[in-house]
């Protein structure tokens, strides 16, 4: 235990050192080079928007947070179902993933704002839709790739023991997706907070991290912005940290999978 | 009865269209009850595809394959072979023993039922100790025992191997082929083993099945005569040399390949 934790502070220290240097370089050169608040803040102050705004931004947090979260459950869930379909039923797969791949391939921001108005104007609908879209890709790529790259040895043997296909994909090819899912899901939670500010700059209601940032960077309040920027800082690391314990809880056969990789 | 019978099976990939094979032709072979016959010969000579067509895993294109006296996908469903592959194929997110259970539970049998058969085959492979373990906390040749206990769990009377030790170094290779003859000894079972070695087939094997290449045949068979039991001992006797001898003999009427050299090779 005592060696975990000093593997923990020797892993933490360098780059904890790192960021305070570079915090305090931030400052030295806004007040060395007598920057204007309007082109750069310096940390003391946005710190101190921050802690001043604390209920503001933490009010936008939990609208940005809110609807990066049910995004992400949705569009994983949706992801899972739909590659546990494509991978049943070949056909579909052949018939739907070049369209899943044109889809991808619109920037998605262009569609906000076509959801948005198909939405009442302070709705967070097409937000969600929004995350819930970029998430699905995602986790449908690699659970798919989870479910068919099985080793045919594997394969082999299940039809061996007379296996169904049913009872294949549940012995063989859905443990096999588990470390792929998780896989995913660290690189959507980050990306689905993203997306929902990213979201916010397409109109709707301002009440989110995005749009916040936006209208205080409009009005000159430059300090504030870079408050809220910090907070959405804050809400990605916790988007991170939630899928990087989720995989540290996953199935020992994950840890394997990816060892073999030759990660 | 005998274990397999093989009439006149040939199989052919890709039949009728431009880049057809002819794995296959003409295979006869009887193997009985409780004897272990190896299946030698360079790459290409559908050795691998035989063993599948026994295990039902493919369908030969012709002839007629009887399997414990029932056809090749009866004896499939009821379970009466197991199998043993190269890589041992061993399911990582499943601890030694669930591994094991796996052909057990496809059978539905009960938990504890299952635990108490994964533990018997632990002891006959030596491994009771590692149970929870997972498969890559064991080295390759615990892996491949891991993997033989599970094609042995259901209790077979027929064990099909393809190059189950190929992959494994020299000294826990033979280790393991004396751990090999001492389970089937145990349990009576039959086996055919597929292998590229052939001082593994002659020390093994009352038969060694020689085949060749284009298209796939059998070219000869090779008995090989060792008194008693075989043990260590048994690769410094005058039979086993000549058994290697006869098999080199009959191989070098085949084409010769990288993949089959002499007894220096493995």
């Amino acid at each position: 235990m005592s060696s975990r934790v000093s593997t923990l502070v020797r892993n933490v220290w360098p780059p904890a050192v790192f960021g305070v240097l570079f915090v305090a370089l931030w400052e030295f050169v806004v007040k060395f080079f007598d920057l204007k608040p309007y082109f750069l803040a310096p940390p003391s102050k946005i710190w101190q928007k921050f802690t001043e705004n604390f209920d503001l931004v933490w009010g936008a947090a939990k609208v940005s947070g809110t609807n990066a979260l049910i995004g992400l459950l949705a569009g994983a869930l949706f992801g899972m179902v739909m590659s546990l379909v494509l991978s049943r039923f070949r056909v579909l797969n052949d018939l739907i993933t070049p369209l899943a791949i044109a889809l991808n391939a619109i920037p998605i921001f262009v569609l906000v704002a076509v959801l948005n108005n198909m939405f009442a104007i302070t709705s967070e609908v097409p937000r969600r839709i929004m995350v819930t879209l970029v998430v699905y890709f995602i986790v449908l790529v690699n659970v798919a790739k989870g479910l068919t790259q099985v080793s045919p040895t594997h394969v082999e043997l299940m039809r061996s023991y007379a296996a169904s296909d049913t009872q294949i994909l549940k012995k063989v090819r859905i443990p096999n997706a588990v470390p792929y899912l998780f896989t995913a899901l660290k690189i959507a939670a980050p990306a689905s907070v993203i997306t929902a500010f990213v979201s916010e700059y397409f109109g709707g209601s301002q009440n989110g991290l995005g749009s916040r940032i936006a209208s205080n960077i409009a009005n000159s309040k430059n300090a504030v912005a870079w408050a809220y920027v910090l907070g959405a800082c804050l809400l990605g690391l916790v988007f991170y940290v939630i899928s990087s314990v989720l995989e540290g809880v996953s199935t020992p056969g994950g840890r394997a999978k990816r060892s073999q990789e030759g990660r | 009865m005998s274990a397999i019978e093989i009439d006149n099976i040939s199989k052919i990939f890709n039949a009728g269209s431009g880049n057809q094979v002819v794995a296959l032709t003409d295979i006869d072979l009887s193997i009985a009850s409780g004897e272990f016959v190896s299946l030698i010969g360079p790459s290409g000579c559908g050795k691998s595809t035989l063993l599948r067509l026994i295990a039902n895993l493919l369908e030969p294109t012709d002839g007629n394959i009887v399997v414990n006296g029932k056809s090749p996908k009866q004896a499939r469903l009821d379970q009466d072979y197991g199998m043993a592959f190269q890589q041992s194929g061993l399911f990582e997110w499943r601890t030694v023993a669930k591994n094991i259970e796996l052909p057990l539970e496809l059978k539905g049998w009960d938990k504890a039922k299952r635990h108490e058969r994964a533990m018997e085959m632990l002891e006959l492979v030596k491994l009771a100790d590692f149970a929870g373990h997972y498969p890559w906390q064991l080295s390759g040749g615990m892996q491949q025992r891991v993997a033989i206990a599970r094609a042995l769990a259901v209790h077979p009377s027929l064990l099909l191997m393809d190059e189950p030790f190929g992959a494994l170094d020299e000294m826990t290779r033979e280790h393991m082929q004396s751990e090999l003859l001492s389970i089937c000894r145990r349990t009576g079972s039959s086996v055919v083993f597929v292998t590229h070695s052939i001082p593994e087939a002659v020390y093994l094997s009352n038969r060694v099945v020689v085949m060749s290449p284009r298209p796939g045949r059998i070219t000869k068979i090779v008995n090989v005569s060792i008194e008693g039991e075989r043990s260590d001992a048994t690769r410094d006797n005058d039979a086993f040399f000549r058994g290697i001898t006869a098999v080199r003999e009959a191989l070098r009427g085949v084409e010769m390949s990288d993949h089959v050299r002499g007894i220096e090779d493995r």
